[in-house]
């Protein structure tokens, strides 16, 4: 099938007082029409900036691109003028954002809140526009619409914000909706209640999601491929099986060892990640991940490691699989592929 | 287990209560009738969802909030009847680590101030303050020339680090654990769990640990205690709570973990729970999961279930279970 979304070679970075920070380091990656996709990462590894990308809505300035593009359906994101952006938006991909407590408008009522995906767009009367926030409202969970539809979102739990940050985000009926960490800020019984919602709206529209999230069991139970970013690089990308079960790149494995999981025993010590991750105002010219990795060799310091293909989706981005390097138990069976 | 059956209990909280008064007709019970003890050298900890009233357990036991009524004991004296040199002696006694460790550092002070303040509190020198501080850093994997850094200078793990050396500072027995970990990222969390669990062992520290992240809580607690709005519903030994919930709440929440492995969290059936947590303002006098529950019968909405214990050490608080 064809890609609804194709990044290449995405670069962006902010300037600052301290200098330019180079959030994106040449990422690409492509987004199918009804798959979520899920990217995983630290704060700070430009998990939000990318996604936020496909939107511009990083603040130019100070962000700027440094290079590559964005493809939607064959149309270049970064080559529209505002006009056609605010057309873009919304219509063919919106944003959840992280916190539903902040992203409110806490001084407008929640109708007028999903109503305003609809401003500037002619044809709909003031009949329509409610009938359509009513029916969304429905099909995010929220029972009774009409009397949450004239409230305020102070009067609203954190839950039922998120879900009308979704229902925001899906009434302009658009083919990708990028979820920015959707349940940080909520409770668990709260989460499995939200990622049901987000489930079966996939499910029933056949939207696209890219789900961002620290929280890898959130990514296993909803994603059907995953992205793993390191210091604004992907170091790894598969299907979530061969993510989780075939896993090829230490910054992955860390990632797994480092959680409790229900299973881990009590005795047993969890493997943390040692160091911080690296700084990007000066990023590492090696592999972003060599300070920290565990089978750090000589090469991984001075250059960045080619990408080595797994299987059709599984990628790793790591000098450990090349013919030279020493057998771990990282060693897959790989074929090279040329620099992305 | 028979044998901490016998020993006193480090921390005894008895019919424990909190409520604030919002307006002349609106009580929040923020905890209601809160009965546990904890054994020295365990980690006990408290679950449940935000708003369920664990973090203001934890505040009323270390004294910053005073209880509507009910008795927290320490060593087997009731910490709301001390006197100054006894409160002196409970405040070095008992700490506390804070939920977030960017506001819980006052950022016009310098690290070797904040982790020694206690310590001067209590009358050491600053010279024996400076040597002390440089050792608890030194404990917490920080280093000497941190000392005179202010704390925007650090990360969140970092900072995280900086909290607990400021507990430790003067040399507690006990400390409450306010959501360590929930404002770090994935793998800085391990590094902290980890230094706990070192800590704990090395200086015989007791834990009261306040979680909502239960896979964590499972890898770390000797016992949980489980709360929802306010009251207790379920107590037992971490592994019979994880094996054998009897509560439908906890039996709830425990199905609603994302576990990190896709085949296990596909095949896994959430056990759903209507709605959500009901306001604790003037809540009714029944079962207060009632509401929510799938189970729920007639007798649940008028009768205030009573723990009852089922097992050895495990309590639940549901008519439901009393019934079989």
């Amino acid at each position: 099938m064809e890609n609804l979304l194709e990044v290449k070679n995405l670069q962006f970075s902010f300037r600052t007082y301290g200098g330019v920070v180079k959030a994106v380091r040449d990422v690409s990656f492509e987004v199918r029409p009804g798959e979520i996709l899920g990217i995983v990462g630290e704060s700070g590894c430009g998990k939000s900036v990318t996604s936020q990308c496909l939107m511009r809505l990083n603040p130019e300035p100070p962000g700027f691109f440094e290079g590559g593009e964005i493809l939607y359906k064959g149309k270049d994101v970064l080559k529209m003028n505002k006009k056609e952006l605010r057309q873009f938006r919304g219509k063919e991909i919106s944003y959840i954002f992280q916190d539903p407590m902040t992203s409110l408008n806490p001084t407008m009522r929640i109708g007028k809140q999903i109503e305003e995906v609809f401003v500037g767009r002619k044809g709909m009367s003031a009949a329509e526009k409610k009938a359509k926030a009513l029916e969304i409202l429905k099909m995010v969970g929220i029972s009774d619409g009409e009397r949450r539809y004239k409230q305020y979102p102070h009067e609203l739990s954190g839950g039922m914000k998120q879900r009308v940050m979704i229902a925001i985000a899906l009434v302009g009926s658009p083919s990708i909706v990028i979820a920015d960490e959707p349940t940080t800020s909520l409770d668990v019984t709260i989460e499995a209640q939200i990622l049901d919602v987000l489930k079966n709206l996939q499910k029933t529209l056949g939207t696209s999601i890219i789900l961002i999230t620290h929280d890898l069991g959130v990514i296993a139970k909803l994603c059907d491929r995953v992205l793993v970013m390191y210091g604004g690089k992907i170091v790894e990308r598969g299907s979530v099986d061969e993510i989780f079960y075939d896993t090829a790149h230490p910054y992955t494995k860390g990632l797994m060892h480092s959680i409790a999981k229900l299973d881990t025993a009590k005795g047993q010590k969890l493997q943390p990640i040692e160091g911080t991750p690296p700084d990007l105002f000066a990023p590492p010219k090696g592999c972003p991940f060599a300070a920290r990795c565990e089978y750090c060799m000589e090469i991984c310091k001075d250059m960045p490691p080619q990408t080595y293909e797994l299987s059709k989706e599984h990628e790793t981005c790591c000098w450990l699989q090349h013919e030279y390097a020493p057998d771990t138990d990282m060693r897959k069976k790989v074929t090279e592929k040329g620099e992305v | 287990m028979e044998n901490t059956e016998k020993k006193q209990p480090l921390v005894q909280v008895k019919n424990l209560c909190k409520y604030f008064e919002i307006s002349r007709k609106e009580t929040l019970k923020a905890v209601d009738d809160l009965t546990f003890d904890i054994y020295k050298g365990e980690t006990v900890s408290l679950v449940g969802e935000s708003g369920c009233g664990k973090s203001t357990t934890g505040r009323t036991m270390i004294k910053l909030y005073n209880p509507t009524s009910g008795n927290v004991y320490y060593d087997g004296k009731d910490i709301f009847k001390y006197n100054h040199a006894e409160q002196k002696e409970f405040c070095k006694k008992v700490q506390m680590i804070f939920q977030n460790p960017y506001s819980s550092l006052n950022p016009r002070m310098t690290v070797k101030d904040i982790v020694g303040e206690g310590l001067k509190q209590h009358g050491m020198s600053t010279k024996d303050a400076d040597a002390k501080v440089e050792q608890l850093l030194a404990t917490v994997g920080l280093n000497k020339d941190h000392m005179s850094r202010f704390p925007h200078e650090f990360s969140g793990g970092q900072r995280q680090r900086i909290g607990i050396a400021r507990a430790l500072s003067v040399d507690p027995e006990f400390i409450i654990c306010d959501e360590p970990i929930s404002a770090l990222d994935v793998s800085i969390q391990a590094q902290v769990i980890n230094m706990l669990k070192e800590l704990q062992e090395e200086r015989g520290l007791t834990y009261l640990f306040i979680a909502h992240d239960l896979s964590v809580v499972k890898y770390i607690s000797d016992r949980v205690v489980v709360m929802y709005l306010g009251t207790m519903v379920e107590t037992a030994e971490t592994d019979e709570l994880y094996d054998h919930p009897m509560h439908p709440y906890t039996q709830a929440l425990l199905s609603a973990i994302p576990e990190a492995d896709p085949h296990k969290a596909k095949a896994n059936q959430r056990i759903p729970i209507k709605g959500e947590i009901p306001s604790p303002i003037n809540p009714k006098n029944c079962c207060r999961f009632a509401e929510r529950c799938q189970y729920a019968t007639e007798r649940c909405f008028k009768e205030m279930p009573q723990m009852k214990e089922i097992a050895p050490g495990h309590k639940v608080a549901c008519h439901l279970v009393e019934d079989k």
